[in-house]
């Protein structure tokens, strides 16, 4: 993986609250992303405000906090998913790489920062057919079939489907659905991968697989994870952003919010008070 | 109160009795006409019906080779007309168009759907009639593919508007253009029911008569080209049904019989290639 164009930034730019006085600053980091004063809107609505953060590569960054909190939002900022709304404005700076993602080919930025939604959503295409479909849109000169068994292998779905290439991807169950729209994110070798809530529609065993799975795309991409599920994001994540109506209430390592989190709305939802 | 549940009772079985009566007029209406077709048409319809030109007026015998022709020429330029413009003009509907640009345009679709085709008729008889004093395939064939327009728009707007928003998602967070989402994506989830959409807009427009009437006229020949009068399956049936021959009315069942095969065809072609592909379940 490339090393990052901008210099590290100290992980935690956002103020915490009290509580945070005396824990050891975290040691700086280099960041895939970063985000700087933040807000959107939907319409008239605010849904997110002046959020600051940065998302450091080849970890897995969890956004956490209750529906509505605007998390699902800023994941879809990352790749400027939010276009698809029609009303939905942006301001404020998100770099990739140093780079201003707002004045890039969109085209090339979502090449380079993948998405996995909350359902999963294969083409009506053959599996095979799924998983080359990014690199077939961009035109690439890879020998597809060896480009999909890697992305298959990285997505832990090769020995499960090797033998059926070429049957409907609808033929696979919802866990290796999902496994499978992650091989189709992997194909085009992004350096982020975005997931907004995967699991939130499979069971345990299939949650189970792509939690594993999470921690081992690490090696070679940057993850930033949409959860609604606290456990989640405790097992897989190493940094967690708690949101709270559009704001960032707190950014911390992962081990550190869940165990002593700075901010008392922090504690709160952690614990399970609302939510 | 025992006489208010016997009455309730009486009212739900008489309802129920009565949705049941109509569906079976409904269904047995269909059988009457398919049988009695099948039965007048049957004894009439023989090799030569298919290999013969008419028989001179008051010869028994000959066919409708010119007709089987002319209406598959017909057809094929209603279909070159018709189905690229309704495809095109419900991408941009589904896809493209403001809410209130897509609302006028419906709109109008609607309107030209419910147009009596003996209009559309006159619409095409002084466009490609008039100027050139003479009925011509074309003519006819414009206007049958204007039939098919909006047929062909409205339904398969109604089957891209309903592919899932997830797909669209999926095909653009990979790089997908919406150009190329559309392509690739969309229209490909949504071909079976296009393909089905066109194919009831092409069975319509089969059997309509009274646009051709004085567009393609008829013929009792050949028509070489597409700049002449020609003959055509429905046109054959009215003109031979109302003819004082026993004989012509014979034919005119076995004709009957050939347009309602044609289309019965077409059904199960459709049917076989829509197997073969992968349809998007509805979740």
């Amino acid at each position: 993986m490339n090393a990052p164009a901008r210099p590290a930034v100290p992980l935690n730019i956002t103020p915490t609250g009290p509580g945070s006085a005396g824990r050891e600053a975290p040691a700086p980091l280099p960041m895939r992303m970063n985000v700087s004063k933040l807000n959107f809107f939907y319409g008239a609505k605010q849904a997110l405000f002046d959020i600051s953060l940065g998302i450091a590569t080849n970890k897995v960054t969890a956004l956490i906090g209750p529906s509505g909190c605007g998390k699902s939002t800023l994941l879809r900022t990352l790749n400027r998913m939010h276009e698809t709304v029609r009303s939905s404005r942006l301001e404020g700076e998100i770099l990739l790489d140093g780079q201003d993602i707002l004045s890039q080919d969109v085209t090339q930025l979502r090449r380079r920062v993948g998405m996995v939604f909350q359902r999963p959503n294969p083409f009506p295409k053959s599996i095979f057919d799924n998983v080359a479909y990014g690199l077939r849109i961009n035109g690439t000169k890879l020998p597809m079939a060896e480009a999909v068994e890697k992305s298959l292998r990285h997505a832990a779905l090769w020995d499960e489907v090797k033998d059926q290439l070429h049957k409907s991807a609808y033929d696979l169950s919802g866990g290796q659905q999902q496994r499978l729209c992650i091989a189709r994110a992997l194909a085009v070798e992004p350096e982020v991968l975005l997931l907004d809530e995967p699991c939130s529609a499979l069971d345990p065993i299939s949650t189970a697989k792509i939690e594993e799975l999470l921690v081992s795309l690490k090696d070679f991409c940057t993850i930033t994870i949409v959860t609604h599920n606290m456990q989640q994001a405790a097992r897989v994540s190493d940094f967690t952003a708690f949101l709270l109506t559009g704001q960032l209430i707190e950014f911390s390592p992962t081990p550190h919010l869940f165990t002593t989190p700075a901010d008392p709305r922090t504690e709160a939802y952690i614990t399970g008070r609302f939510g | 109160m025992n006489n208010r549940l016997r009455w309730r009772k009486f009212v739900s079985n008489f309802m129920l009795t009565m949705t049941g009566v109509c569906a079976v007029v409904a269904v047995s209406v269909l059988f009457f006409i398919l049988g009695y077709l099948v039965y007048h048409g049957g004894t009439s319809i023989n090799w030569n019906f298919f290999t013969k030109l008419p028989a001179p007026v008051g010869e028994s015998g000959g066919g409708m080779a010119n007709a089987i022709v002319g209406s598959a020429k017909l057809l094929l330029l209603a279909a070159l007309i018709g189905v690229p413009i309704g495809f095109m003009g419900a991408i941009y509907l589904a896809e493209f168009s403001g809410s209130s640009v897509a609302f006028v345009v419906r709109y109008a679709a609607d309107l030209l759907n419910g147009v009596p085709s003996i209009v559309i008729g006159i619409f095409a008889y002084s466009l490609a009639v008039l100027p050139f004093k003479h009925f011509s395939t074309l003519a006819g064939g414009l206007a049958l593919g204007v039939m098919m327009v909006p047929i062909t728009l409205r339904s398969t707007e109604e089957f891209l508007r309903a592919v899932p928003r997830a797909l669209r998602e999926g095909a653009m967070a990979l790089g997908a253009s919406k150009s190329k989402t559309i392509a690739t994506v969309i229209v490909p989830a949504a071909y079976r029911g296009i393909l089905t959409a066109i194919l009831l807009a092409f069975a319509r427009v089969a059997g309509e008569t009274a646009p051709l009437l004085f567009t393609a006229f008829g013929s009792r020949f050949w028509s070489p080209g597409w700049n002449q009068p020609t003959a055509s399956l429905p046109v054959m049936i009215f003109t031979y049904a109302i003819a004082p021959y026993e004989d012509w009315h014979r034919q005119a069942w076995a004709a009957g019989l050939v347009l309602l095969g044609l289309i019965l065809v077409i059904n199960i072609l459709a049917r076989a290639i829509l197997a073969r592909g992968i349809a998007v379940p509805r979740s």
